[in-house]
């Protein structure tokens, strides 16, 4: 039996000791009507090998091609070492640590993720993270409500630049909690906000302003004069931010006079493989005021009996199975394995490792974009500086030139026609440090092999 | 044995009530209550000029373990916190009915004090728990 | 040999120390001058060799599944089969970005639409969707959808969800979270949920109810009919709080019970892994009337081709809960541990575990240790209460679960539920041999002599842990979150 140790003679030993007759008998509580008989949708059980077989070929199916979508999911090199050691058993399979003398590895790791996590976001405390940068948002937003004692129209300013998924995820976990997200437009011309378009709020109740860095564009927004907006004004400001982006970028805590009060974002850059959505994680980083109306876990140092120094769960009154009903959220877990990938990420990579990722990826979408818009029929969206994604633009529809390459081992970028269609055909293409000369050559030639009229 | 001074009103939730000589009515958790609660790590107290209902959430107090709300014994407007709490909590577990008090109100009902329990009524509650 | 003491990271790093083999070519970020990050933003500079070294003997300071038994109640603590792992993480899997088209994602829509069938088939429910990341996200899913039913129906008084004094902590937070009243229903003595009560609380504002059952005192609802029967006769729906579902995978569906929506912990249930507290997974599952209200997205198959659905095809559902569709490699590693059991083998997971619990629970009552429930049959776990041994050695819950610990176990859940004064809730699960259970039965044993004869002792303990007893009050008073080398320097 798969997974299961029991010998005849231990279950008929472990039967006589209870007093049952059968196994069977251990479930007479469960009324007869409504017992499963037989499982019929579900197929016989396969053995290790044969369940290889089935999803080596499943793996196979979808191959391994050539990726230039970004979006929220970066493909970045991941070093050998970290999942060597985030799938040792002592990490992958501890749960929660609530037993804190049994768990001070899993602990101390969260306590360095918080600090490598302020110390990138330049903020003063971190939580052991959410579940996604999406959810991070949402929670962002309830947070921001609750901190916000002297705002009662929890009424928050998202400009569209901000991923467009994440804001459809803030909406739906805050459905019943009336939040009001207002939408704002962005410069056609330089594909970012405008901070004097915030000038129509002046004067009113806002509970916070979102900003995204870089935008979902890719392009650089004006960060400090919208943070200063919003301390001007009386809201806080919340960045969602990209974690790799912040070794070459002025991290949040320095955005403006004052620095933002609650960071968010998703974590998967640092060593995360995209692994078709996740898991992921979220973090979130605010200042040491705010840390009581903070959401999810958070590692605390201190010391034992005897004084020596170990790390535990603390501030635990904030969350569900303390406070229940009037926790600050429901969530009850983070994301361990990936904030664990994710420290040694960092720590392997360190400032200066990091650093060259995100100029060598800011430096390989440049050469990205050059190749493409050479190509007849395709220009660039946007003026301005960028990270590393881009907009361009096609004069005829993107799905299937997308298509066509998919059918020759190109995730080409993401079509924009959906969440942008003021922008008319327009793709979001990405390039990381992975992505070679030689991958955008082939890039190129098969976009315009395609374009030319080869298939589409 | 927890004390329970006889000069002050209670009610079932542990909080207690002092009408001051100029009006007001400063207010508190017992002995009992902190003692239950553990050590305190954090006090939640009320913004100034906030008005509560009488039963209303006006504070939290906040142990290793739990966290429980401050109701408020009388309806009206706070007028003060003990910001002292703000960075030693332990004064309630060490001197909750002085130096551990949470809040004042101004009382918009003053018959509202007469409505709460003595301290024998509150010593019977604690003996039931 | 455990080591005990691992200093931080941050105290290896020396300026100009690097893991370089493992950085791109190099290359200059261009940004704008007032857009540029000013300082280092110090992450540890150490070689590759001390970063590994330093995160393994980090893992050495754990307990976990692999290296201990681990019968932590209501969190299904049972073997993380390495099949599974290794398969979800094939290059074609991993490598693969979740906006590629659906052209070249079949492989994986098949295992996701296949999970979502099984799925369907051991809860007895119309429809799944896979997207909640955790057990807590597909609670807010459920109370969400039971709240846009009702007001698709144009039913908008009803914000009440009825929630038994026993339930997880997550229960009464999700309904605050999904803009709903909490409404607090008592459990009777036996461990049942009182009737007379729960009609009382019923009513024309009623949207739910959420139960767990078996509940979270480790026993089943023997009324769930009639539960049923009357939270539908109110106009309610009845959701179904998946954190118990190993002790009846197979023995009896809640879709059959009457339930109208359940999330599933399939970090519990189907065996991924608890990874030191995440990533979790809380698929839901729906009946009839809440198949429109579904989270997407969701997979679709139509011709032998697979796709994904999206708000073009459920209108009402209630939105996205993630970027993407939730934590697709944990779905991989459900679907594969599924494969693996097969039709017979998901029933005996239920078989197993329960005999499991039973076992242990009538060797502890057998060595003197009170069941909180001793008339009722145990599911998958059991409630000891410590009550005897507090008042009359002075030795509680919590000094027989760390002292255990020094005992090579990891401790069962403590002090939850609430209502059972200093309980152990103790779930051994179906992976765990007879002896593993045995010497786990040895060591109580132990410690209660201990309590009996040096209180003292047991209250002290742990003693062979990398630390013993940690101050929460000062971690929590003089809050250290993150490490500052120059605090650290004052010191």
């Amino acid at each position: 039996m798969p997974f299961i140790p029991h010998t005849e003679s231990d279950v008929r030993e472990m039967l006589a000791a209870i007093g049952a007759s059968s196994i069977e008998a251990l479930f007479e509580e469960i009324p007869l009507a409504l017992r499963t008989r037989e499982l019929t949708g579900i197929p016989e059980a396969l053995n290790e090998m044969e369940v290889s077989r089935l999803m080596q070929a499943r793996a196979q199916r979808d191959g391994t091609p050539l990726n230039f979508i970004g979006a929220g999911a970066y493909e970045h090199h991941i070093p050998a070492a970290i999942w060597a050691i985030v799938t040792r058993g002592e990490f992958y399979s501890a749960y929660t640590p609530y037993q804190a003398e049994a768990s001070q590895g899993t602990l101390q790791l969260l306590y360095e993720y918080q600090t490598m996590m302020t110390r990138l976001t330049a903020m003063q405390v971190s939580n052991a993270s959410l579940y996604d940068g999406a959810s991070a948002l949402a929670e962002a937003a309830l947070m921001a409500v609750r901190a916000h004692r002297r705002s009662k129209s929890a009424r928050i300013l998202v400009p569209a630049t901000v991923n467009p998924t994440y804001r459809a995820v803030a909406n739906a976990i805050t459905e019943g909690q009336n939040l009001n997200f207002d939408v704002l437009p962005y410069d056609p011309k330089t594909g970012t906000f405008e901070p004097a378009s915030l000038d129509a709020y002046k004067g009113q109740d806002i509970t916070a302003v979102v900003i995204q860095q870089p935008n979902f564009f890719g392009q650089f927004e004006d960060v400090d004069a919208i943070t200063d907006w919003a301390h001007a004004n009386g809201a806080l400001a919340i960045a969602v931010v990209n974690p790799t982006s912040l070794a070459v970028l002025k991290p949040p805590g320095e955005w403006g006079a004052k620095g933002v009060d609650i960071v968010v974002g998703d974590g998967q850059p640092l060593g995360v493989p995209l692994s078709s959505g996740g898991p992921y994680f979220g973090f979130m980083t605010t200042r040491l005021e705010h840390v009581r109306q903070m959401p999810g876990r958070i590692i605390g140092r201190t010391v034992d009996v005897d004084g020596k120094t170990g790390f535990t769960l603390t501030l635990q009154a904030r969350e569900q199975h303390i406070r229940r009903s009037k926790a600050t959220s429901n969530i009850c877990t983070n994301q361990g394995l990936l904030v664990t990938a994710a420290t040694i990420y960092m720590s392997i990579l360190g400032s200066r490792g990091l650093e060259r990722v995100a100029a060598a990826s800011q430096a390989q979408t440049q050469v990205l974009v050059e190749a493409l818009t050479r190509i007849p029929g395709i220009t660039l969206a946007f003026d301005g500086p960028r990270f590393h994604e881009a907009v361009l633009r096609f004069e005829k529809p993107v799905a299937p030139i997308l298509e066509a390459l998919a059918a020759r081992g190109i995730i080409g970028g993401l079509d924009l026609a959906r969440h942008y269609p003021e922008l008319g055909n327009a793709l979001l293409v990405c390039a990381t440090e992975m992505r070679t000369q030689e991958d955008v050559d082939q890039y190129a030639k098969t976009l315009s092999t395609v374009m030319a009229g080869g298939g589409v | 044995m927890s004390s329970i001074p006889t000069h002050l009103k209670y009610l079932e939730s542990h909080e207690w009530a002092r009408a001051e000589a100029d009006g007001t009515v400063t207010v508190g958790i017992s002995d009992h209550a902190q003692s239950a609660l553990g050590d305190l790590v954090f006090v939640e107290l009320p913004e100034i000029g906030k008005s509560l209902a009488k039963g209303a959430a006006a504070a939290v107090v906040e142990s290793v373990k739990a966290a429980s709300d401050v109701y408020s014994p009388v309806s009206g407007e706070v007028i003060a916190a003990n910001d002292a709490l703000r960075g030693a909590p332990e004064l309630v577990n060490q001197d909750p009915y002085e130096g551990g008090w949470l809040f004042k109100l101004k009382a918009s009902d003053p018959a509202e004090l007469d409505q709460l329990l003595d301290a024998k009524a509150y010593e019977k509650v604690v003996a039931d728990e | 040999m455990m080591p005990m003491h691992e200093p931080l990271i941050f105290t290896h790093s020396r300026a100009g120390r690097t893991a370089a083999g493992q950085y791109p070519k190099d290359a200059k970020a261009d940004v704008p001058a007032h857009l540029k990050r000013k300082s280092s933003p110090g992450l540890p500079e150490v070689s590759e060799l001390q970063a590994v070294r330093h995160f393994t003997r980090l893992s050495q300071l754990n307990f976990s599944i692999d290296t201990h038994f681990y019968p932590l109640g209501s969190c299904t603590m049972k073997y993380n089969p390495r099949a599974s792992n290794s398969l979800a993480m094939l290059p074609g899997f991993l490598g693969r970005h979740p906006l590629a088209p659906e052209s070249a994602s079949q492989g994986f829509l098949a295992c996701m639409f296949e999970l979502q069938e099984m799925l369907k088939e051991v809860t007895g429910m119309k429809g799944v969707s896979l997207t909640p990341m955790a057990g807590a996200q597909g609670e807010f899913a459920g109370v969400a959808m039971i709240r846009a039913y009702h007001r698709a129906r144009g039913d908008l008084e009803r914000n009440e969800i009825i929630v038994p004094d026993a339930a997880h902590g997550t229960n009464p937070a999700t309904a605050t979270m999904c803009g709903c009243a909490v409404i607090e229903v008592r459990s009777l003595e036996n461990g049942d949920i009182d009737i007379e009560a729960l009609k009382k609380a019923l009513g024309p504002k009623t949207a739910g109810i959420m139960l767990t059952n078996p509940s979270t005192l480790g026993v089943f609802e023997r009324r769930i009919q009639e539960v049923a029967k009357l939270v539908h006769e109110a106009g309610g729906l009845l959701y179904y709080d998946g954190a118990n579902l190993n002790a009846i995978l197979g023995k009896v569906r809640p879709g059959d019970m009457g339930f109208d929506v359940i999330h599933m912990n399939l970090h519990k249930t189907f065996s991924t892994p608890h990874g030191g507290g995440g990533p979790g997974s809380g698929a839901v599952g729906v009946g009839q009337r809440l198949l429109p209200f579904l989270p997407i997205p969701i997979v679709a198959k139509t011709d032998e081709r697979y796709r994904w659905l999206d708000e073009r095809d459920l209108p009402q559902t209630i939105g996205r809960l993630s970027a993407f569709m939730g934590n697709a490699g944990v779905l991989l590693r459900a679907y594969v541990y599924m494969r693996m059991l097969g039709r017979e083998g998901m029933q005996r997971v239920a078989e197993y575990s329960t005999l499991n619990a039973n076992y242990l629970l009538a060797r502890l009552k057998a060595e003197g240790f009170d069941a909180a429930y001793p008339e009722r049959r145990a599911s998958h776990e059991f409630i000891v209460t410590l009550k005897r041994q507090a008042k009359e050695l002075g030795v509680n819950a919590m000094d027989f679960a760390k002292r255990l610990l020094d005992f090579g176990f990891h401790a069962p859940t403590t002090y939850f539920p609430l209502l059972v004064p200093e309980c152990l809730l103790i779930e051994p699960t179906e992976t765990e041999a007879k002896e593993e259970l045995d010497a786990f039965v040895a060591a109580l044993v132990a410690i209660q002599r201990e309590a009996e004869q040096d209180a003292a002792k047991v209250k002290g303990a742990p003693y062979t842990l990398p630390v013993r007893r940690l101050d929460d009050v000062r971690a929590a008073k003089q809050l250290d979150l993150a490490y500052v080398e120059e605090r650290e320097q004052g010191v």
